[in-house]
């Protein structure tokens, strides 16, 4: 086996800076000789996340703005979300508790970094069961909006619900399922720093994403 | 587990075994000629939903053996034209330019051994294939193909086969088709974008970047930002159709005599706003990477710098940025908000002023150069054509006033052809025609393409031309049948010729395919770099090993269109020679 290869899967004992290696990326390629370059750079699988979270933005953001619109519909048929006054303390709750998540992991990031591997994997499946218990307590949301009659097809403000909701929560769902692979076995192309950097970047994204439905639907759907 | 991830692979070998060498590949080049192939096969049946369409507006009452009833009814009409567009844009019009071409060269002409994610670059080709097959299966669902046309407007899209037989399970497909490809595209533009920032070679800095490599930049970063808004609308008409929501679908409304219940008032315009948020964006996803091309190939054949390389360059940008800005000028008679109107109309011509420069950089780029009339030159040339004759009816669509009266008629099919269709189809010629070579290692034949080009040009034009008579007279698109509408009736010769010119330019399409197959095994041998061209695809062998530069990876010197440098030794310079060997200076980039 290659020997970068080797230091590759033993992931934390490296000292290779994931964001390192050129400079930025107006003054071109900086990447000398041709020692390294038949792969892939580290920092690019960081790029590419960024990349991949313009994209999921634009998803949420064509929701969400549909929402807007549809709300403002001349049918004027949009009825605030009334009759499940349960669900908006439940929702805060599991606000707090993805909130919650984002500081684990950034404390199981700097475990890693200071070469703890035990407290690394303490403090990430701890985020992984904050994450599960997030999307425990949103279809316990979901159940309270039902207990109140309010389904999918109801009123297009409870269908805007069910959508943002759904849509967020798989995007949670993959991101536990991510950070599940990472505990358990070693990332296969990238160095482990990596691959707990572009894991996080995502899940700290997912929760930036909630705050602002959790917002947009506490204000636009009560009303 | 693969005992080597293939960026650990030594430089040259390629892996071993049918399957994972060009079925499961991860090469770049290979899923580029699959991406290739899929156009080709996509094309194919396009042209072939087209003439169908073209022979039944030329003799509408005819009688055919092979239908059912002797004619065509008109909802298999609207489902050949449904198909037919749909096809086209998203299978053709987007998979060659960028999947295909953009796959192959963008990785070599900025000098890196192959994309930043390769395995991700497979999955978006698989995707693409199992979006397009389950596309081509709505032909042989219950009820057939869908007939909502590739924009599947509400409430026709969104009610189920009450509206039409292939509404059903037809436009069902339809959907989960164009979900598969939104996801395909995303992911394959992560790719390009992370590929181009992450992956140059030493010295190939932006302003060093081939014009090509800009636009197949630009491109994706479009497709990045707008396939999720599409994905988005999707999943809101799926819930419509099957789930009962009103997101679209508005109460009362009443088809074929039926009343349709349980919809509470939901709004058309709400789809229309999504799509084209997609829509306008996808027409230059379409024409970008042409546009790159056409500035490469006609730099190369002028043996000229491209003129203004920093115009052309932000002038793909500015398309890019307004791109994105303009998309109510599809809905001008929705009955939106009349100030929106004014306020889009006055984005779209603007649009025009980066058109305008793009074009006149085109010809400056072409004055006084030595050009050499080769195949891939013409087709440039003809783009620039298409290009500047079809958005010059851009400027008049993009007037409210009138768009009343242009809307929906033949004058928008002539327009969007014109300058969607065949320009970006001229695009992809030019690219087969010009890296034909680098790819087979072998020159397709001349004296056929120069055929080729003459026919699909004047024929081309013979087809489209017609169509503004027939839009400002008031001939309504998407009509099976203009024989009730007697003011229409004097349009019919318009239409036999358009089909008789539609007839000719496809037969002229197998001179195309004759020559790429007989030259893949008996064109003459292609040199390394028989355009005698500066790009670093031409510094390594035809076709490129694995890795692309079989391990010797290039640094670059100087910006891409160094031709006819004063006090050279050749009239070219090729980005990758270094001071001493190319003769001249380093350069940072030129004018
Ligand atoms: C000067 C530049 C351009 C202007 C001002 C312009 C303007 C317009 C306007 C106003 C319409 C709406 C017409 C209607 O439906 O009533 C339209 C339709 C269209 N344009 Fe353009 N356009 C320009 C360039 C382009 C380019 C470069 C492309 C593609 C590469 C393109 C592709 C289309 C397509 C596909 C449609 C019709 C879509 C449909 O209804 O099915 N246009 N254009
Ligand atoms: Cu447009």
């Amino acid at each position: 086996m290659h020997e970068s290869e080797v230091a590759d899967r033993t992931g934390l004992t490296l000292g290779e800076n994931g964001r390192g290696g050129r400079g930025g990326w107006f003054s071109g390629g900086g990447r000398d000789g041709n020692a390294g370059r038949s792969r892939t750079p580290e920092r690019a699988y960081i790029t590419g996340i960024v990349i991949a979270l313009g994209a999921v933005a634009m998803f949420f953001a064509a929701l969400v703005s549909a929402a807007v619109v549809r709300r403002g519909s001349p049918s004027g048929d949009w009825q605030p979300l009334r009759g499940a006054s349960t669900v908006w303390p439940i929702l805060a709750l599991n606000t707090m508790v993805l909130l919650a998540s984002s500081f684990t992991l950034s404390h199981s990031r700097l475990r890693a970094r200071s070469g703890d591997d035990a407290g690394f994997r303490r403090w990430w499946i701890v985020t992984s069961a904050l994450g599960a218990i997030f999307l425990a307590g949103q279809l316990f949301a979901w159940r309270q909006i039902v207990g109140a009659g309010l389904y999918l097809a109801t009123n297009p403000s409870s269908s805007f619900f069910y959508l943002l909701t759904a849509a967020h929560g798989a995007h949670v769902a993959a991101g536990i399922v991510a950070l599940l692979v990472i505990a358990c076995r070693p990332a296969r192309r990238m160095a482990r720093r990596t691959a707990i950097e572009v894991t996080s970047v995502y899940w700290h994204a997912m929760g930036a994403i909630w705050i602002f439905l959790f917002l947009f639907l506490f204000f636009g759907g009560r009303s | 587990m693969n005992p080597l991830p293939d960026h650990v692979h030594p430089a040259v070998a390629s892996p071993s075994g049918f399957f994972r060498r060009y079925v499961f590949s991860t090469d770049h080049k290979v899923i580029g000629l699959q991406y290739y192939f899929l156009a080709l096969a996509a094309v194919t049946i396009g042209i072939v939903l087209s003439l169908l369409m073209r022979v039944h507006l030329a003799w509408p009452q005819a009688h055919w053996p092979l239908v059912t009833g002797g004619t065509l009814r008109p909802e298999q009409y609207l489902a050949l034209m449904t198909m037919h567009g749909t096809i086209m844009v998203f299978f053709v019009l987007t998979t060659a330019p960028l999947g295909a071409f953009g796959n192959y060269f963008l990785p070599i002409q900025i000098g890196a051994p192959d994309m930043a994610f390769p395995r991700i670059n497979m999955l978006s080709f698989w995707f693409t294939l199992a979006a397009f097959l389950c596309m081509l299966a709505a032909f042989a669902v219950p009820g057939g193909a869908p007939i909502s046309g590739w924009t599947a407007y509400p409430p026709l899209s969104g009610l189920g086969s009450v509206t039409g037989p292939g509404e059903g399970m037809g436009q069902t497909m339809w959907i989960v088709s164009i979900g598969i490809f939104c996801i395909a595209s995303l992911l394959a533009s992560i790719n390009f974008i992370t590929t181009t920032i992450e992956m140059r070679a030493p010295g190939m800095n932006l302003t060093r970047m081939p014009l090509t490599v800009w636009a197949w930049f630009v491109t994706a970063v479009m497709s990045l930002l707008s396939f999720g808004a599409l994905l988005a609308a999707l999943i809101m008409l799926v819930l419509d159709r099957s789930a009962g929501t009103s997101f679209f679908t508005p109460a009362g409304l009443v088809v074929n005599g039926e009343l349709q219940s349980g919809y509470s008032g939901g709004w058309p315009l709400l789809w229309e706003h999504l799509f084209w948020f997609f829509g306008h964006p996808e027409v230059y996803i379409a024409i970008l990477p042409g546009m790159g091309v056409t500035s490469h190939v006609i730099s190369n054949f002028s043996r000229k710098p491209v003129f203004g390389y920093r115009a052309m360059a932000a002038t793909l940008c500015a398309i890019g940025i307004l791109g994105f800005l303009l998309w109510g000028h599809h809905m001008f008679v929705s009955g939106m908000n009349p100030y929106s109107s004014l306020a889009f109309s006055a984005l779209t011509l603007s649009i025009g002023v980066p058109s305008a420069v793009k074009t006149f950089n085109w010809l400056g780029t072409m004055w006084g150069g030595k050009i050499q009339f080769d195949t891939p030159m013409l087709f440039s040339i003809g783009f620039v054509s298409f290009f500047v004759t079809g958005g010059l009816s851009g400027i008049f669509l993009a007037q409210p006033a009138l768009d009343n009266l242009l809307h929906a008629t033949y004058y928008v099919v002539a327009h969007f052809h014109l300058v969607m269709g065949v320009a970006a189809i001229f695009g992809i010629f030019s690219a087969t025609y010009y890296w034909f070579p680098k790819m087979f290692g072998r020159m397709m034949d001349e004296t056929l393409g120069k055929l080729h080009f003459w026919l699909t040009f004047v024929g081309a034009y013979c087809i489209f031309m017609p169509m503004h008579f027939m839009g400002i007279y008031g001939g309504i698109r998407r009509y099976a049948d203009w024989t009730g509408a007697t003011y229409l009736a004097a349009l019919q010769p318009l239409h036999l010729f358009a089909t008789i010119a539609a007839l000719v330019t496809a037969a002229a399409q197998l001179i195309f395919f004759y020559n790429f197959v007989s030259s893949l095994t008996r064109g003459e041998k292609a040199a390394e770099n028989p355009w005698r061209a500066t790009t670093l695809e031409w510094s390594t062998a035809s076709p490129p090993p694995v890795d692309n530069f079989a391990g010797a990876f290039p640094t670059v010197y100087r910006g891409p269109y160094e031709y006819s440098v004063p006090g050279a030794p050749q009239d070219f310079t090729p980005q990758h020679l270094p001071p001493e060997l190319a003769g001249v200076s380093e350069g940072a980039t030129h004018a």
